[in-house]
């Protein structure tokens, strides 16, 4: 059986896909409405298995797995679809977690209309630090990224303002959508958010894949002259894939600060980013369900095992040594079809 | 506002010039390994960072001194410099050549993608540094006091203290030497000859793998030499301590131009008198946001650097 072959040849990914596009349309339906189906009825099931010692089943589902997995998609998009390494991709979740808290406390405005205006700004952010930044080759990229987050913290630490190293208390929850209320007991309802942020950004994803823009970040990824000679516009598109990434980032952060009520610069180190960048790599750069299983496990595993969780960054950074090392492609690769000129710059 | 340059000018130069100095030997760390690999050795900052850990075991656990305000006898005082400047030289050069055989060398022979190298060489800079806070408990580790900070003479206001002294000559011995080393040594020549074209050197009879490990070596010894001098300064450490100081040495190899020796004793130099100007003017606490700024600065406007070096989008 030509499935049987594909999974022997140790590319999960491929026989995936390749299932889905054998599929008939209603078949596929089907199949999203079960996998959506049965997220959304994770948080009823709270069994023994799956619980977490220290933490609340319910609480873990929504931050951190729900959240690495958003924001794991979203540096997806910079890391895994276009090859730009962001080491500052923190900077943006702090910088939709302040908005968040900034208008929450001082503006009558609800957290469904600072989403937008976080996402905004925090987009805004990624294309003034990407105009300078993403004409740098890749590892000046990296550096000057890294010092961007750190900035970002430094400076909400040292603005008295916005409450310096103390933060700011009393972030106020979202307001109920119809019947669906939001409180600080009960995790349901923000793990729904997330769900939804999930699945929409998954969905621009897919859709800006196979677009010009998908086609253009490959190109980019693959080979940045050749694209650029070929005509496309790799800065506007490094921006573009930069400025969707930190929306996403923003939209976590706005998102995160009106769940946990209180934001502090130091919930926002260079240790976020490179949790997040060990999901992607993890899970398999530049593949959505690679990425969401790495994230997914990475989340989880420390919350289960307390011992992972002292040791955190250290199995994370491990996990980023070996994954290159070892499985460059990560635990999913992406399509094969996908990474044809991967070698090009063997020595 | 300005009120502190003016007043401590000749002082605040001569901190800078020491800061300086410190920067010039960490930015040798990434400018060598920029020269052979064109690739930026992200775990430089822990390789400094296992230094200064080195000094403090080494004087603290090994030769048993204890905090005193005082000077420690001469002799005594000889044999720990001296004990702890090459034990602290060792640890980060031996940490340095781990740092290549971990993270570079298999993606190397195996040709993978530049992407796939950096994010290796992060991975590893993480380990090393979180292996050290899970052992100090994320608290910082104090070192022991050898030597008593006393002036030895004042210009202008400017207060020559021992320890500033000891740094700025030694850094500057150990730059000449290294200067030297890599234009008239046998492996100093090959190492220039890699960093001009590895195919070609390989040719020629290079062996690749043996000049990139010498090379981290060199690099590790001109960080740990850092490392025991800020020890020295500062008398304390931290599992972080690589962090700041190794974006700033960073920002210094850029200035004058990464890959170029030469260059990154000017980068180093002046970015410790342009940090130290800076703090006074607008607090310490914006020290790293200046350095930051410089930094982006530099890349954008002219990101070869002054001495030269076309790093923008040159390929490797």
């Amino acid at each position: 059986m030509k499935l049987l072959d594909t999974i022997k040849d140790g590319n999960l990914r491929d026989a995936g896909a390749q299932y889905w596009e054998n599929s008939s349309p209603t078949k596929r339906k089907t199949i999203a409405t079960a996998l959506i189906g049965l997220a959304a009825l994770l948080p009823f099931m709270g069994v023994g298995i799956l619980d977490t010692p220290v933490s609340d089943y319910g609480a873990v589902l929504v931050y951190p797995v729900g959240m690495f997995i958003l924001m794991a998609l979203g540096l997806n998009i910079v890391v895994g679809k276009s090859g730009l390494l962001d080491l500052g991709y923190v900077a943006f979740f702090a910088i939709g977690a302040y908005t968040m808290a900034i208008l929450g406390t001082r503006t009558s405005l609800n957290t469904w209309e600072i989403m937008p205006i976080g996402i905004a700004l925090a987009m805004l952010a990624g294309f003034i630090l990407g105009l300078p930044a993403l004409r740098l080759r890749g590892d000046y990229l990296a550096i000057v990224t890294l010092g961007f987050g750190e900035i970002v913290r430094i400076a909400a630490l040292n603005t008295r303002e916005i409450g310096g190293p103390n933060g700011i208390a009393n972030v106020p929850v979202p307001p109920s959508i119809g019947p669906i209320k939001f409180s600080l007991n009960d995790q349901k309802a923000f793990f729904w958010v997330v769900l939804v942020m999930i699945l929409l950004t998954i969905w621009m994803i897919r859709r800006l894949s196979v677009r010009r823009a998908g086609r253009a970040w490959e190109a980019i990824r693959q080979d940045e002259d050749v694209a650029e000679l070929m005509g496309v516009h790799t800065l506007k598109y490094k921006l573009w894939s930069f400025s969707l990434g930190a929306a996403i980032g923003g939209a976590a952060g706005v998102l995160y600060a009106s769940k946990t009520l209180f934001i502090a610069p130091e919930m926002f180190t260079l240790n976020v980013s490179i949790l997040i960048l060990a999901c992607v790599v993890f899970g398999g750069m530049g593949n959505i369900w690679g990425v969401m299983l790495g994230a997914a496990i990475l989340a989880y595993l420390p919350e289960r095992i307390r011992f992972i969780s002292d040791a955190r960054l250290l199995v994370f950074g491990l996990a980023l040594v070996i994954t290159m090392n070892f499985r460059p492609d990560g635990l999913l690769p992406r399509k094969k079809r996908e990474k044809v000129l991967v070698k090009k710059e063997a020595k | 506002m300005f009120d502190t340059l003016i007043d401590q000018f000749w002082s605040l130069t001569l901190s800078g010039i020491a800061l300086g100095f410190i920067y010039v030997l960490v930015s040798l760390g990434y400018t060598m390994v920029y020269g052979v690999l064109r690739m930026i050795n992200f775990a430089n900052s822990e390789i400094f960072m296992f230094g200064t850990f080195a000094t403090i075991v080494i004087s603290r656990d090994f030769l048993g001194n204890v905090d005193g305000s005082k000077s420690l006898p001469l002799p005594k005082l000889l044999l720990t410099i001296s004990l702890c400047l090459i034990g602290s030289m060792l640890v980060s050069g031996l940490v340095a050549v781990f740092v290549e055989f971990v993270a570079y060398r298999r993606l190397r022979a195996r040709g993978t993608n530049r992407l796939a190298t950096l994010i290796s060489a992060i991975g590893i800079s993480i380990v090393l540094s979180e292996f050290m806070r899970i052992i100090t408990n994320s608290r910082p580790t104090l070192n022991p006091r050898i030597l008593e900070k006393k002036s030895l003479f004042e210009v202008a206001g400017a207060n020559f203290r021992i320890d500033t002294v000891l740094t700025i000559v030694f850094a500057a011995v150990l730059f000449v030497v290294l200067d030297r080393f890599v234009k008239f040594s046998r492996l100093g020549r090959a190492i220039r000859a890699v960093s001009m074209n590895e195919d070609a050197s390989k040719l020629m009879g290079v062996d690749l793998n043996r000049v990139i490990s010498a090379t981290f070596l060199i690099g590790g010894f001109m960080s740990g030499a850092a490392a025991f001098f800020y020890t020295l300064t500062y008398e304390n450490t931290k599992f972080n301590v690589g962090f700041t100081l190794g974006l700033a040495a960073f920002t210094a190899a850029v200035i004058g131009g990464i890959g170029n020796i030469r260059g990154a004793f000017f980068g180093g130099l002046s970015l410790g008198l342009v940090e130290v100007y800076a703090s006074a003017v607008l607090g310490t606490e914006w020290k790293s946001v200046t350095v930051f700024i410089i930094l982006v600065l530099v890349l954008v406007l002219k990101p070869s650097g002054i001495f030269g070096e076309a790093v923008q989008q040159t390929r490797a």
